[in-house]
């Protein structure tokens, strides 16, 4: 196969933020989540857990609640206004101000109609939810101190509310305060130290279960206002509570990085009163566990230490499938690396800048496995900060080199790039098109001449650069009328073809020369994580998040030879276990049969002039073929080259010079830069 | 172990009205160890021969008259001084029959007690302190006697040493409950006052017992309350102003002897030797009481070596002379025999090289020289018959003679001549004896040393310790550790008391500590060769063994230095060996302490390492992980 100089880059100090809160719609089965620096992300548990979605923070925008009514997703903050976002053009829709200092917490009603509000005033406030925006009702009683968590009955007309040193239960319809029940101080903590109800739940039969910061998980009697059990899960605070969607199991969630499960069971066999019992310990964090979702078959956790985790509950799902095995999501499902191909630049997005790197330069030749001596070390060409409060959604540099382009939620900026020998001008291109307002994907011509920027209602916006005037050249528009955002664009070498993908898992394809669409690949109910065009053959490949391969081929607008095989043949199953996304699909000039395409964990080049691989030969045969004859090795090599050198890949491209670029950033570099644990567990101890 | 043998009576008592006090004032040694004076409380003086319990004669001095100090014997005159009613002096010989037509003379202060050792003039001491020879008093019997004690000072206890050549008076006074020590050499006068150390209030010492060994005076004495005490006394810079300035004298507690309830009343705790105490009056640890006991205990391991009972009442009085014990007890005075052998290291683990007695020892020499002079003899017909055709040099014996007064270069020039010459290399005792002439003469001449000489010599391998017993100790004298060092390399008997002076002496030697490198050569020598103490042993062998353990030793590559398995061998050696001994050794007590700690941190080490094994194992197993880096260019082959 070959020889590739690889470019391993780990100077990308990418640091995900802490998870702060989520929510679980089961109907659609999305989950959003929060993170400290005020992002919410959607994940669609119905497709792989794929991240489908991004909605970039802004400064001073943290959220601490997240709710879901019907489709819908508020979320509230400690800057105490309510929003509600717009999960089509992903940016917050309209925010309300609630008029009661700092919000800690959010709810809705099961019948949809009502937003309740903990705020730090010590009200509870009643929203009332119409077609387009919220409403201000009323206060419930006012509390002194604040309202730290919420819950509504089920029915309605109860809300329970956490707050220092107790929880009260209200009658939604008269905003009285019903009860008080007293949450006791934690044993052999100081008397004086104040307990914080970071959680409560009020389940069906009026159960309600709190969590606090004395490490207890309490069931109180809602009718008496009784304590009915007391577990002690840690010393230090249990943070969140989820329970099932039976009411069967609770979860809670600890400031010791354990999550703990309780179930509604007899506690001896054969009889029938049921009780709320400790069973499982999950330890699969290594920081606070912040926020927590309860779905049917899964614990699904998240917090300091920026990893979404999905467990599932070995009751609910079927052993050895793809579905009981335990997800770690660490990386976004998205590039945040762009690569100049023939520039050899590269350009890193964080929330709040964006850094141009030029990539160091070796001299001569090495074998393989070998490091080259580096002539010319990296070097940080541009720390562009950004503008405004809005946090930076997307980025792109053009293969040239000479443009570079970043999206908020509020506008595009475009600069242009001189390279004068050793200095670095870098121009803001003050008039761009009104057309180029927002942009949920950016990218450029091959030839660095035009701009593409995906648009709201799915439209691709093209853009002709030029050092003087930028123009608008035209706004593609596919015919489906889909409103979902396009998460990826991609434009051929030739500069003929561009494809976006929606996550309405739509494919569309516009002939660049005629400035229309030319078709829509036929929709796959999974979503594309990758696209990219052929450049030789000018194939589509499109990778799902179900890992399924397709190429389509944008000459007979079906889907090629070699893909139907692939689908007859099925894929490797150890292809289809792995956990994380393609994110990224590039193609080889010199060798048109060469698809060279990354995830998190692995480099795979896909020769398609090679046999597929048989589902009871190994897929990773690299070593083996290491070691066998060049006779031999022809004979038994298949397809799929996959190599696991590089981990923790955040990106990994092809340079016009043949050589790869690998953009690593080890999990290790990101733990190390998280605050200490309240409290690790030590080896043997 | 020392031991208490059978003992026998030497004579009744007469019981005195006061039943605490036995009738006797002292026991004095006569001509030889066979024969002692003893002085009742009364009137009387006997002299017994001790081997045949029998009297040789008494004297008595009239009624109304009493004898207020023991008598003793004046070797040089071969007559006997006694003091009656504290003033009057008499003297007397063995075949005067009647004390009151012997001499007497009258003196103008009361007189504490006539001292005498053998060989020395007998010392009269006043008791107000002052200290005059018998001859000069009796000159003139009533010359003024000064004061020497402070009012409501007096003397409790006296003695007479001769430390080298001079004669020392060594008396205790009390003083308000305070105790001084004065130490009063004669010819020339010094006198040192010195304070002892309180004990409990109100305790003052039952015992003194004085000893004379290393250039010092140990004073050792016992409290009521059995803490036995050990002061050091140097004699060598005595103050010569008669201050009565009182200099603190620093104690160490040698032993604390179970004294049961209460305090003890008559007791006395008689030093034997370095090692050795004899002890009377105290309750012995595991007899009931109403016993009355007299032990020998061992000061450096604080045990007991041996035990006698003794019947009827103990007056708390006890005296020595030549392994012989004078004890008053009840109705008698019995003589009891002892030993008490020196306990080493090396006669534990069977390595004592000392075997033969110094008196032996002298008789080899002896002997070896005269087989040299017979040697030399027969060399120097033969050398006489070659010099005819050789070069004029001089023969062996010129050169021996030669050598008693040439000056060091020309010394060193013949000795090497003689040297070259072949015949002269395998000719031991000429060696020997030119050895032995150099060595005498750089000992009492300081300006002469010729260590290049000496060096040669050792060198040839035909010396060895007894031939020279001083050659060590000249080479330690002049601190040419070059020398010694190749006398440990090169004698094959040196005696552990010389090892162990070497020893000290590398150890205390003036490049800064740790050790330098020199040094630590030699210290490794002395753990190549032998040892005796213990425990400056076994501090030496942590001391390597940290060496060891913490870097790389610099002597490690040198020939003559012990590997570490060496030294753990060593040290788990001495430690199995006396392990009972070092744990009753006081001196020992860090040292045991510093070396569990360390064991038990090792042993705790080891075992946490145990613990991570298999995991240490997988390290090894596992692949060298590269560090990448921030950034690095790789070549990567896909097959």
């Amino acid at each position: 196969m070959g020889e590739f100089t690889v470019h391993r880059v780990r100077f990308f100090d990418y640091m995900p933020s802490a998870i702060r809160a989520m929510a679980f719609n089961p109907r659609t089965e999305r989950l959003a989540v929060a993170r400290a620096d005020g992002a919410v992300e959607i994940f669609n548990f119905a497709d792989n857990y794929f991240q489908e979605k991004v909605i970039p923070g802004r400064d001073g925008g943290t959220v601490e609640a997240l709710c879901w009514v019907g489709p819908r997703l508020f979320g509230a903050g400690l800057n105490g206004a309510i929003t509600e976002y717009d999960l089509e053009n992903l940016r917050p829709r309209y925010s309300v101000e609630a008029y009661g200092g700092p919000i800690w917490t959010v709810s809705g009603d099961s019948a949809g109609t009502m937003l309740a509000v903990g705020c730090e005033d010590g009200t509870v406030k009643m929203f009332e939810i119409l077609d387009e925006t919220i409403r201000f009702q009323r206060n419930l009683e006012r509390q002194k101190g604040r309202i730290i968590s919420l819950s509504w009955h089920p029915s309605g007309a109860l809300i329970a509310a956490g707050m220092i040193d107790m929880i009260r239960i209200f009658d939604a319809e008269t905003g009285r305060a019903t009860h008080r029940l007293l949450v006791e101080r934690g044993a052999g903590a100081s008397k004086s130290r104040e307990v914080v109800v970071w959680s409560v739940v009020f389940l069906s039969d009026h159960t309600i279960v709190s969590g606090d910061s004395a490490g207890k998980v309490q069931f109180w009697d809602g009718h008496t206002g009784t304590l009915v059990r007391t577990h002690l899960v840690t010393k230090w605070d249990v943070l969140a509570l989820a329970v099932s969607q039976d009411e069967s199991s609770v979860v809670a969630g600890t400031s010791e990085s354990i999550v703990v499960q309780f179930q509604f069971i007899s506690s001896t066999v054969g009889r029938q009163d049921n009780e709320w019992v400790r069973t499982r310990t999950f330890k699969n964090h290594s920081h606070d566990v912040r926020a927590l979702v309860h779905t049917e078959t899964a614990v699904v956790s998240g917090g300091m230490d920026t990893q979404l985790v999905v467990r599932p509950l070995l009751d609910k799902v079927e052993k050895n499938t793809q579905e009981s095995s335990l997800r770690k999501i660490a990386f976004p499902h998205r590039s945040l690396v762009c690569c100049a191909k023939k520039a050899g630049l590269l350009l890193f997005q964080f929330p709040e800048h964006l850094e141009l790197w030029r990539l160091g330069e070796s001299e001569g030749h090495g074998r393989a496995g070998d490091s080259l001596p580096v002539k010319r070390k990296p070097e940080k060409l541009i720390h562009l900060k950004r503008k405004g409060d809005d946090h930076i959604r997307c980025s792109a540099v053009s293969p040239c080199g000479g443009w570079l382009v970043y999206a908020t939620v509020s506008g595009v900026r475009l600069y242009r790039i001189q390279h004068d020998n050793n200095n670095i001008g870098v121009t803001k291109v003050s008039k761009l098109p009104k057309s180029l307002c927002s942009a949920h994907q950016l990218c450029f011509s091959s030839d660095s001449s035009k701009l593409f920027a995906a648009s709201g209602l799915s439209s691709v916006v093209v853009v002709a650069l030029d050092p003087l005037e930028c123009k608008h050249l035209h706004t593609l528009r596919p015919k489906s009328g889909s409103r979902q955002p396009v998460h990826l664009l991609c434009v051929s070498d030739d500069g003929k073809w561009l494809a976006s993908a929606n996550t309405d898992c739509e494919v569309h394809v516009y002939n660049l020369k005629k400035m229309k669409l030319h078709c829509k690949v036929p929709v796959y109910s999974s979503c594309p994580t990758a696209i990219g065009i052929n450049p030789v053959t000018s194939n589509l490949v499109t990778v799902h998040a179900d890992q399924q391969v397709f190429e389509f081929s944008l000459q007979q607008k079906e889907y090629t030879e070699w893909s139907r095989r692939l689908q007859q043949r099925g894929l490797h199953p150890v292809w289809l276990q792995r956990d994380t996304p393609v994110a990224h699909i590039t193609f080889n000039p010199r060798n048109p049969a060469h698809i060279v395409l990354h995830d998190v964990f692995m480099l795979c080049i896909i020769d398609q002039s090679l046999p597929l691989p048989e589902a009871r030969t190994p897929l990773l045969n690299q070593m083996m073929l290491r070691s066998l004859p060049e006779a031999e090795r022809s004979r038994q090599s298949h397809a799929f080259k996959i190599c696991k050198s590089f981990q923790h890949l955040l990106s990994m491209t092809l340079l016009d010079d043949q050589s790869l670029v690998a953009v690593e950033r080890p999990l290790l570099d990101i733990v190390s830069q998280l605050p200490a644990p309240v409290r690790q567990k030590k080896f043997a101890t | 172990m020392a031991a208490l043998y059978e003992g026998y009576t030497l004579c009744g008592l007469v019981p005195t009205q006061d039943l605490s006090n036995s009738c006797i004032r002292g026991i004095e040694q006569e001509r030889d160890s066979d024969h002692v004076l003893v002085t009742d409380s009364t009137r009387s003086v006997t002299l017994y021969k001790v081997s045949d319990q029998k009297p040789l004669g008494s004297w008595t001095v009239k009624q109304g008259q009493t004898l207020t100090c023991s008598a003793v014997f004046n070797s040089q005159t071969k007559e006997y001084v006694a003091v009656s009613d504290n003033k009057m002096i008499r003297i007397w010989k063995e075949e005067d029959i009647l004390l009151d037509k012997a001499f007497k003379a009258t003196v103008s202060s009361d007189i504490w007690r006539v001292q005498s050792v053998n060989g020395g003039e007998p010392v009269v001491l006043f008791q107000r302190g002052a200290v005059r020879l018998l001859d000069s008093l009796l000159s003139a019997p009533q010359q003024p006697i000064e004061e020497v004690l402070a009012q409501e000072e007096a003397i409790r206890w006296s003695t007479n040493i001769v430390a080298e050549t001079q004669q020392f008076v060594i008396f205790t006074t009390e003083q308000k409950g305070d105790n001084f020590l004065y130490l009063q050499g004669l010819n020339p006068n010094t006198l040192q006052r010195y304070r002892l150390e309180g004990e409990e209030p109100g305790l003052i010492p039952l015992s003194f017992s004085a000893s004379y060994r290393d250039k010092h005076i140990c004073l050792l004495y016992l409290y009521p309350n059995g803490h036995v005490y050990q002061s050091v006394v140097p004699v060598r810079g005595l103050g010569t102003e008669e201050g009565t300035h009182a200099l603190p004298l620093p104690r160490s507690l040698q032993m604390a002897l179970p004294v049961g309830e209460g305090l003890l009343e008559a007791a006395t705790a008689l030093v034997l030797d370095e090692a050795h105490v004899a002890v009377v009056g105290v309750p012995h640890p595991s007899a009931g009481a109403g016993k009355d006991f007299l032990c020998i205990w061992n000061t450096n391991f604080q045990t007991l070596q041996a035990g006698k009972e003794m019947a009827g009442k103990i007056y708390g009085q006890l005296w020595c002379y030549s392994n012989k014990l004078f004890i008053p007890h009840g109705k008698t005075l019995s003589v009891i025999p002892f030993v008490c052998p020196k306990s080493s290291l090396a006669s534990a683990l069977g390595k004592l090289r000392q075997a033969k007695t110094e008196g032996e020892l002298k008789e080899f020499h002896i002997l070896l020289m005269m087989t040299t002079h017979v040697d030399l003899m027969l060399l120097s017909t033969q050398r006489s018959n070659r010099k005819t055709q050789s070069t004029p040099c001089l023969t062996t014996d010129q050169v021996l003679e030669f050598i008693k007064t040439a000056p060091v270069e020309d010394v060193q020039k013949e000795v090497e001549g003689l040297l070259s010459r072949s015949d002269m290399q395998d000719s031991q005792p000429s060696v020997g004896q030119l050895v032995s002439i150099l060595v005498s003469r750089s000992l009492s001449d300081p300006a002469f040393y010729t260590p290049s000489t000496l060096a040669q010599l050792v060198q040839t391998q035909c010396l060895c310790h007894s031939v020279c017993p001083d050659f060590v100790l000249l080479a330690l004298e002049r601190k040419d550790y070059f020398l010694c060092q190749l006398c440990l390399q090169f004698f094959p008997d040196i005696p552990e008391a010389v090892t162990c002076a070497c020893l000290k002496a590398f150890i205390s030697g003036g490049d800064n500590c740790p050790v330098g490198l020199h040094k630590a050569v030699l210290l490794c020598l002395i753990v190549l060769t032998s040892f005796s103490s213990i425990q400056l042993f076994l501090q030496y062998l942590q001391f390597l063994y940290l060496k060891y353990s913490q870097d790389a030793f610099p002597q490690t590559h040198g020939l003559r230095s012990p590997s570490l398995a060496q030294i753990m061998d060593w040290v788990c050696l001495v430690l199995d060996a006396h392990f009972t001994v070092l744990v009753m050794t006081p001196e020992a007590k860090g040292l045991l302490l510093n070396l569990h700690n360390y064991v038990k941190s090792q042993v705790r080490l080891v075992s946490e390492l145990g613990k991570i094994e298999s995991s240490l194992q997988a390290l090894h197993q596992m692949k060298v992980k590269k560090d990448v880096g921030q950034y690095s260019i790789e070549v990567i082959e896909l097959f």
